[in-house]
């Protein structure tokens, strides 16, 4: 998939002399919290956010890294 | 004869197709807010340009769940004429209404032009004022117009004499020159040239009048 925006950073890159940058992709990131009864159904619920909102799946890959706040909290 | 016009927050063709419907053609208006559910008495319905809620997140990413369209793609099921113009077409495909997605144009220019297009009818419904092959000159106006799908899908819909519009000077990259598509009923349309700003030769040029008359039958 072309990646125009991607294409004129990695262009840009050059200009300021960075050298050998050869490949320049950009996406973005969504950082969300969500509250769930357990790992199992949170990441449930966000493969259904990223497959049906976050990301249009004909045109984006996306992937998703789950962390659990709460325990950490604890 | 009643149209009913789709306005989001953002939405900023919606009075442009007012004026082509109602003050070039004599057809009833009436806006669509977002929240609104109540479709009746509509003939059709017109999703029009614009930045529906600021294009946050993609293009008709967040319009998709607005309350009207859940109404609109019912009323799109039962046979209803559907007309998506810009970023009405992106919404359009990213309800599944039409396949594939609108994404930026190549070299990232926003063209701002009239674009000489071909139109292919088939059996759309809003097309029938055309004839196979016809050139026709619309406006566009658009930064995120480059079509894009899988080759199976751009397959299934060329076999189906679904790509309705293509430019003759491919303007931003779009797969197959495709400016607008058809549903396999031919009741749904979609495209990124603006035909509601070819209605009135006060402003330079009338092809897009056949397309909103074709609603006069």
């Amino acid at each position: 998939m072309l990646d125009p925006a991607g294409e004129a950073t990695r262009a840009a890159a050059a200009r300021l002399g960075v050298d050998g940058v050869t490949k320049l992709r950009i996406g973005k990131a969504v950082d969300l919290e969500i509250e769930a009864a357990d790992a199992a159904s949170a990441r449930q619920q966000l493969e259904r956010l990223s497959d049906r909102l976050l990301a249009n799946p004909v045109i984006e890959n996306w992937t998703l890294e789950l962390q659990d706040t709460a325990a950490q909290e604890a | 004869m009643a149209i009913g016009v789709v306005v989001f927050p953002g939405s900023n063709c919606d009075r442009d197709v007012q004026w082509a419907a109602e003050g070039c053609l004599g057809i009833q208006t009436r806006f669509l807010w977002h929240e609104e559910r109540d479709l009746s008495g509509l003939d059709a319905v017109v999703i029009p340009g614009g930045f529906s809620y600021g294009d946050y997140l993609r293009c008709g990413a967040i319009a998709r769940f607005a309350p009207v369209l859940q109404e609109v793609v019912q009323f799109a099921e039962q046979g209803g004429r559907v007309l998506g113009i810009c970023n009405g077409f992106q919404v359009l495909t990213e309800i599944g209404l039409l396949p594939g997605a609108l994404t930026r144009n190549h070299k990232l220019h926003f063209v701002c032009e009239p674009a000489e297009l071909t139109v292919e009818p088939g059996g759309c419904s809003w097309l029938q004022g055309y004839s196979s092959g016809e050139v026709v000159t619309f406006p566009i106006a658009h930064g995120e117009g480059r079509y894009q799908a899988e080759a199976d899908t751009l397959k299934s819909l060329e076999d189906g004499g679904q790509v309705a519009f293509r430019y003759c000077r491919n303007p931003n990259g779009s797969m197959a020159d495709v400016a607008g598509l058809t549903n396999r009923n031919g009741n749904v349309l979609g495209l990124m040239p603006h035909p509601e700003r070819a209605c009135d030769a006060a402003t330079g040029g009338v092809d897009g009048r056949r397309l909103l008359a074709s609603l006069l039958g």
